[in-house]
């Protein structure tokens, strides 16, 4: 009874329990994946001169082709900002059209970096290479499979707004996958700064 | 477009964001992105300062999309998520810092320096 009486005391005030407690929670498994980017960048700065006679990063990378994936990452997220916009408008076609252009943005950054570790290995600059190679491949395949999982989920959440609608479940699971794209981007600006810039100064 | 249904909204604003917000962050992210690797591209400054300007670039584009997308601010809806971050960014910085100053250490004064990575192995 007291105890209900709390629950009921400390609930008040928000006239809509919308899974903001579930958002938090999801807020603080972002902040653990970011420590598991920490220690990857942290790999990657000890090593990133440890290239054992291998090629470095003026010799593997373009960076016109990582400014491409960077823009298509940024789009992305910018698209998703519009399907939540639509979400808080309650427009439900418009939410399932910018989350299919996101999906088609985040495919295509996903395509540019698979044919980069493609062309990388192809060349003999594969992950047993070198100490250095062997951390890039682990931080930005971390990011990739990261931002994968992004795709799948952005794919099942147009099923579930398309077959269910904006119901109370449907708009938190896309909150939580808002802030998860969103921070995927904020990853990457890591990456490309560290990983791809630092090593044509 | 959203100013219309804001109205409705006036309380939860800060942690939804706009149209406005997003179109806002969107322009300084492209900008910030686009000189990070103008700097590098173009040798507009030394090696030296171009690391110094693309951390703090960096930086600067954190920031902006951690307040105009993840709409991270010290309003009461959003405390406990920038307290969280703010715990986050110190553990982060404890991690990274620390690692690269204990490995650079190691790497200073435990390498052998008189003797080639050839002869090295060539002993074992």
């Amino acid at each position: 009874m007291a105890h209900a009486a709390i629950t009921h005391a400390h609930g008040h005030g928000h006239d809509h329990d919308d899974g903001t407690r579930t958002t938090l929670g999801f807020w603080i498994y972002l902040m653990s994946d970011c420590l598991i980017f920490a220690t990857l960048f942290a790999t990657f700065g000890v090593l990133a001169n440890a290239t054992a006679g291998g090629p470095g990063a003026k010799d593997l990378f373009e960076l016109p082709y990582v400014l491409g994936e960077t823009l298509l990452l940024l789009a992305s997220s910018v698209t998703f900002g519009m399907a939540m916009l639509n979400l808080y408008a309650q427009r439900r076609g418009q939410v399932i059209v910018w989350l299919a252009i996101t999906f088609l943005f985040g495919a295509g950054f996903i395509a540019m970096e698979v044919n980069e570790f493609a062309k990388l290995i192809a060349d003999g600059a594969g992950p047993g290479t070198s100490a250095y190679l062997s951390a890039y491949f682990t931080l930005v395949g971390t990011h990739g499979l990261h931002v994968t999982a992004g795709l799948l989920w952005i794919a099942v959440m147009m099923h579930q707004t398309f077959r269910f609608g904006l119901t109370g479940t449907i708009r938190r699971r896309l909150a939580c996958l808002s802030l998860f794209w969103h921070f995927l981007d904020l990853v990457w600006i890591c990456v490309f700064t560290f990983v791809y810039l630092r090593g044509f100064l | 477009m959203s100013q219309s249904h804001a109205s409705h909204h006036v309380g939860d604003d800060a942690s939804h964001g706009s149209l406005k917000g997003y179109m806002i962050g969107t322009v300084l992210s492209l900008v910030l992105t686009l000189a990070s690797f103008g700097v590098v591209m173009f040798r507009v400054v030394s090696p030296a300062f171009g690391l110094a300007a693309i951390v703090v670039l960096c930086v600067a584009q954190l920031v902006v999309q951690l307040f105009y997308f993840l709409h991270i601010g010290a309003s009461r809806s959003q405390r406990a998520n920038t307290g969280i971050f703010v715990c986050t960014a110190f553990l982060i910085a404890v991690i990274v810092g620390l690692s690269l100053w204990v490995m650079h250490n190691a790497n200073v004064n435990m390498m052998p320096t008189q003797i080639s990575i050839d002869r090295a192995m060539a002993h074992d």
